[in-house]
């Protein structure tokens, strides 16, 4: 610990630059402000893909101002939400606009970060030195599920009220535990006005909380490592002789203006959702969430809103039919690992311990209970990707174009998994074969078939990863001058 | 690459078929009148005449009119009739245990119905369009009526002043899935009593009830539409400064 230190700035400085050396002595504000900004070098050769982090950045801050105001007039009571909702709607000067930038800034925040992480893994982001970056990211996505989950209770309409009716009933597929454990989570036998009040607590103040220090954390490692580009080389390797990367800018100017216009581009598609279409045809604001929660009133068909479905359809596609398939696929994924890994003895035998376990796992236990473990395991996952990934190169721009149709297949089994999750079951007919004799749901095969190619993108990644002719990286990042 | 180009291919194509099974009566579409003002006056007289007896609107509040070019006095004078203030919420007098003895459920609010009756068959106004011009007698119901969009519905024709009366005519149908069977099939309505309009009339009060639901169900609506031109405007000028402004940073960097 160094003494006291207060620079002498000569009597005639102006004020400003008095204040600000008052402040820098107790207060690292211009050290912080270079570090982070205006001497933070960032790789010249960022593309468009790099802009939805400052976006999702965006959306947060959106979320969290339209919230306190929302907070203001809104009622967490089971008698009075509803109504509240609609006083915010109508009685409350610019309640509407408040209203529909949330709603809308729900969905905008799950289309963001969803980019934010294809850019991650066209470029390799999570590699190594970025693992922990990674893993921050991943908390921050599981913190934004939980947050949109619990925020959509509050509406108080019947897809609210299903809707955590059906993901709280899921806890109490956990074998032993599992009924006692969705009684504490809604604190009632059903969902009520004692769950409406927890879940806004969550909403409100417990997981935003963590959410901000996440983003802390996230954005703290990745100026610690530096950012990646879409070459997936380390321009810390070339630098001057004050050890400023040659291929790097600083961020201030260089990227605020950069994501400055990706912001306005960004709130042109926002603006338009909003104004012109806030319910996006049903998919923002679900039609059935228009009418009041009803506890003795089951909708016909309960769908979560879109950007869950995925990880829904998953859940949907482990059918007891289908734990068969998955046993196989788990037997024959550690004879993979027993017969194909470079690991250690001691690693091939935990294998085959955890195989086993699982397997009879399956075979003793509910498909309930399995498809609400893939539908956890599925988003948890990508937590794995730095250590799944046995790549010789970070980007796919010196991948073998082979991999390109990996990425291409694993993409649209995503989609269609997402697509699947918010359809009523059968909404692609049935396979017969002959009259009256079902042979199965199209679509339910369909999305059982996505979750193999889901899980098989990941668990087969070290070995498909590192195959193929990889493209020479060059020394220098891509660089075409504007 | 054939072989992804088919893939693609049936994606796209398969929600279309799935589509064009779906069983259920055709809605209408309903005439979009959400900004026509007098349609929309019309639409609230009928709405507080017929309407209001047995559903509520209780997010609505009477004064609210003023946005469709009604003053307090008209809406005073013309609208409020059991001695409640302009500046209250459009409640019904009915008790819900009346209403459930009486109908056997409680009438809906109707605040935002045009906004939850919407489905992939139609909008919200689609539906209720075509659900109020569908009623038809049906002495098998203890309120006589039925209705084809709401089969078995709790609520009588309350316009039937205005539609006059119809039944419905059913022809069995051999079905195409299982010749065994045979299904009811509407084939059209058949006008016993002529009411105070014709169905041109009939089909144009419909919609100006409707327009006013739709109105109803967001009020905003149209302020909101105005004010999105401005805001896009505005951000497509704001985009051209800042495209320029990045420009003149970045040119630097070789």
């Amino acid at each position: 610990m160094t003494a006291f230190h207060e620079k002498q700035l000569p009597a005639d400085a102006p004020i400003t630059a008095k204040a600000l050396n008052w402040v820098d002595a107790r207060f690292p504000l211009t050290s912080t402000w270079k570090a982070h900004l205006s001497e933070y070098y960032a790789p010249k050769n960022l593309n468009f893909w790099y802009a939805f982090g400052a976006l999702a950045l965006l959306v947060l801050v959106i979320q969290i101002v339209t919230g306190i105001f929302l907070v203001m007039h809104y009622k967490p009571d089971a008698t009075l939400a509803f109504a509240s909702v609609e006083y915010i709607m109508r009685d409350v000067p610019w309640g509407w606009l408040v209203r529909y930038m949330h709603s809308t800034g729900a969905s905008a925040f799950f289309i963001v970060v969803y980019l934010h992480m294809v850019r991650g893994l066209l470029y390799g982001s999570y590699r190594k030195p970025r693992e922990l970056v990674w893993l921050f990211g991943v908390a921050i996505f599981l913190c934004l599920m939980g947050e949109a989950f619990m925020g959509y209770l509050l509406p108080w309409g019947q897809m609210s009220y299903w809707g955590a009716q059906v993901i709280v009933n899921l806890f109490g597929a956990i074998p032993f535990i599992g009924p006692d454990l969705s009684l504490w989570i809604r604190g009632d036998y059903v969902v009520s006005d004692a769950t409406l009040n927890r879940f806004f607590s969550f909403h409100v103040i417990a997981i935003p909380l963590v959410l901000i220090g996440l983003v802390v954390a996230h954005i703290i490692a990745l100026h610690e490592v530096g950012s990646n580009n879409p070459d997936g080389i380390e321009i810390k390797e070339h630098t001057d002789a004050h050890g400023v990367p040659l291929d790097g800018v600083p961020f201030h100017p260089y990227y605020t203006v950069h994501d400055i216009m990706a912001v306005v581009v960004f709130l042109i598609v926002f603006s338009a959702v909003i104004f012109f279409a806030p319910e996006m045809g049903g998919y923002f604001l679900e039609y059935n969430n228009f009418i009041p929660a009803d506890s003795l009133k089951t909708p016909l068909h309960i769908a979560p809103v879109w950007y869950f479905t995925p990880f829904y359809s998953i859940l949907r596609a482990t059918t007891s039919d289908f734990m068969a398939y998955l046993m196989a696929g788990v037997a024959g994924y550690v004879a993979l690992v027993l017969l194909k890994s470079r690991r250690g003895v001691i690693f091939k035998i935990a294998a085959l311990i955890i195989g086993a376990l699982i397997v009879t796992g399956m075979a003793i236990f509910d498909a309930k209970f399995f498809g609400v473990v893939l539908m956890g395991v599925s988003v948890m996952i990508l937590g794995g990707l730095p250590w799944l990934d046995h790549s010789l190169v970070k980007s796919i721009r010196y991948r073998p174009d082979w991999h390109k149709y990996i990425y291409i297949v694993f993409a649209i089994a995503f989609v269609v998994l997402g697509y699947l999750g918010v359809k009523p079951p059968g909404v692609w007919g049935s396979l017969r074969v002959q009259e009256h004799i079902l042979l199965a749901d199209i679509a339910q095969t369909v999305s059982q078939i996505c979750t193999f190619i889901y899980f098989g993108f990941f668990l087969l990644m070290p070995w498909w990863s590192a195959a193929g002719q990889f493209k020479p990286v060059p020394d220098r990042v891509t660089y075409h001058p504007h | 690459m054939t072989l992804l180009k088919t893939l693609i291919a049936t994606l796209v194509l398969l929600p279309a078929l799935a589509y064009a099974s779906e069983d259920g009566l055709a809605l209408d579409k309903a005439p979009d009148r959400s900004t026509d003002v007098s349609a929309l006056q019309n639409g609230a007289k009928l709405f507080v005449n017929y309407c209001l007896n047995c559903h509520s609107a209780s997010a609505m509040r009477y004064n609210r009119l003023r946005d469709i070019g009604l003053n307090e006095e008209q809406i005073k004078d013309n609208l409020l009739f059991t001695g409640e203030k302009v500046g209250d919420l459009m409640k019904t007098t009915m008790l819900p245990q009346d209403a459930k003895a009486w109908f056997g459920a409680v009438p809906p609010d109707l605040s935002v119905i045009a906004r939850a009756k919407a489905s992939e068959a139609g909008s919200g106004p689609d539906w209720i369009y075509t659900y109020l011009r569908s009623y038809y007698k049906d002495d098998s119901r203890p309120t006589g009526w039925n209705n084809l969009v709401f089969p078995n519905v709790g609520m009588p024709h309350v316009l039937w002043e205005l539609q006059g009366i119809r039944t419905a005519k059913f022809a069995d149908e051999k079905d195409s899935h299982d010749e065994s069977r045979s299904i009811h099939k509407f084939v059209g309505f058949e006008q016993v009593k002529p009411g105070k309009m014709s169905e041109l009339e009939y089909d144009n009060a419909v919609a100006d009830l409707v327009g006013y639901l739709q109105w109803m169900g967001e009020p905003a609506q149209n302020t909101r539409k105005r004010l999105g031109v401005w805001v896009l405007l505005f951000l497509g000028g704001f985009l051209v400064l800042i495209w320029r402004l990045n420009a003149s940073f970045w040119k630097e960097v070789k």
